[in-house]
């Protein structure tokens, strides 16, 4: 759940580890979060046709993913972080059955303008399914 | 190799521009609710009007990672709303595909905010044909990297300029899959999800004694019978005297850390990263290199005592590794 506090700017270090955040992969969720982000490609709903792009199952779509990027650092950041950017690349698919747990860590401050990189991974029994960086501005 | 007169078409299309894509709908609660709802995001900023209010925001605001959802075409991928270019920003890819790259996957989204975006407001975006890599090789197979990027705007009243309100760089990768899929299918069930396992190593009859002692829950190191001088790693000949004849001892697992190297990059799955490795100095005087466990990447010292555990790793191997101890 989001803490409904948001964490101010001075309450934060360079090197703080955002708690991990697991996320079971499930087919509702790959389903559910290709419908949610308006993506009706087949590999994401339908299983036959991932099997024939080479998938053993339906895979996650990276719309999804940036949205459980968002959800693990908001989590951590509170309701009224900014966001600037959120960056990721993909590296193994996410199929059901899988966790993906998130890690992160504050890797710049800003002191100037209140900002913040939290550099992150979400990995599961594969290898890093995402790596990123996401900048928030928070409240002084 | 890929085929010349595709690299030449798709060259010619790298910085090409698109026009408009409109948004079916305007930023929107019901949308944004069932996205928050599979999602599992939970900042009543995005769902509740009063606590967006409070916030000073005139609505509820839209969760940033949306911003791409909202010009998304929908069940028909190519039936965008009206006044929307027939162009599509990712024609490139239906260059690449006859010549033998059928298959598709999202590989980069960087989204960049320039404000928030409110229930109500109507977007669209513009792009342009970024960069068209190399042939490459991956994992996945071999393609082409794609990169377009996207200018998103909210529409204004008449007369006045829209507004920008973000940029996407999105990357795809449109390959020739690696491997064909079986014809031969599972039955719908569980999903076979292929986990990555650590290596094993390659063993010989001058190397097996040492693995099976592992197994055993042993360190052993062999030993010269001809001078009784230690030797590791394993090898058929003594380097000392040069006797052939061997047999083995049961070290102590009482060792100091030699040197280290922390492994960051890259990252290769199943192991965890920072990811810490000792040339360890055993008490009996032989060194060897196993993983470091139980330690702090900042707490590694030359010197410091360790002991030896054994660890079984999928099932299938068992190894040594070295956890620190007092002095």
């Amino acid at each position: 759940m989001t803490s409904m506090k948001t964490r101010a700017f001075a309450e934060t270090n360079l090197g703080e580890q955002l708690p991990e955040l697991a996320i079971p992969v499930t087919v509702t969720l790959i389903n559910g979060g290709a419908i949610a982000t308006r993506d009706y490609f087949p590999g994401h709903h339908d299983v036959d046709a991932a099997r024939e792009l080479g998938s053993p199952h339906i895979f996650m779509n990276i719309l999804t993913t940036s949205a459980l990027v968002q959800r693990f650092v908001e989590d951590w950041a509170g309701p009224l972080a900014t966001f600037r950017d959120l960056r990721i690349k993909l590296g193994a698919p996410n199929y059901p059955g899988d966790t993906m747990t998130f890690s992160g860590e504050v890797s710049e401050r800003g002191e100037s303008d209140r900002s913040l990189v939290v550099s992150l991974k979400g990995k599961n029994s594969m290898g890093n399914h995402v790596t990123g960086q996401v900048t928030v501005v928070l409240p002084a | 190799m890929a085929d010349q007169e595709l690299i030449e078409k798709v060259r010619a299309m790298v910085g090409r521009e698109y026009g408009r894509v409109y948004a079916w709908d305007k930023v929107n609660a019901p949308m944004i609710r069932h996205w928050c709802e599979v999602m599992g995001v939970s900042n009543p900023l995005y769902t509740d009007p009063a606590f967006a209010r409070d916030a000073g925001f005139a609505d509820v605001v839209a969760p940033p990672a949306m911003l791409q959802v909202w010009c998304m075409a929908g069940l028909d991928m190519e039936n965008y709303p009206p006044g929307s270019t027939d162009e599509n920003n990712f024609e490139v890819l239906k260059v690449i595909e006859p010549y033998g790259y059928p298959a598709v996957v999202a590989v980069n989204s960087d989204l960049y905010f320039d404000r928030h975006i409110l229930a109500g407001e109507r977007l669209y975006f513009t792009s342009k044909v970024d960069s068209v890599s190399d042939e490459k090789t991956t994992p996945l197979g071999t393609g082409f990297f794609v990169t377009v990027l996207m200018a998103y705007f909210s529409e204004t009243a008449e007369g006045k300029p829209d507004e920008p309100v973000g940029k996407q760089l999105f990357r795809v990768f449109k390959f020739k899959p690696a491997q064909r899929p079986k014809a031969e299918e599972k039955p719908a069930g569980k999903a076979e999800k292929p986990a990555a396992k650590r290596p094993l190593p390659g063993i010989s009859d001058d190397t097996r004694f040492f693995w099976e002692g592992c197994e055993a829950g042993k360190l052993l190191i062999q030993r010269c019978t001809g001078c009784q001088t230690l030797r590791h790693p394993p090898a058929p000949v003594c380097a000392k005297c040069h006797a052939f004849d061997w047999d083995t001892v049961e070290a102590s697992g009482k060792a100091e850390l030699y040197s280290f190297v922390v492994m960051h990059y890259p990252e290769v799955p199943p192991f965890d990263y920072p990811n810490p490795i000792g040339l360890i100095e055993l008490d009996e005087g032989v060194r060897l290199i196993a993983g470091l466990v139980g330690i702090e990447r900042d707490e590694l010292k030359i010197g410091q005592r360790l002991q030896v555990e054994f660890e079984r790793f999928d099932d299938q191997q068992t190894l040594p590794q070295f956890r620190p101890v007092a002095e």
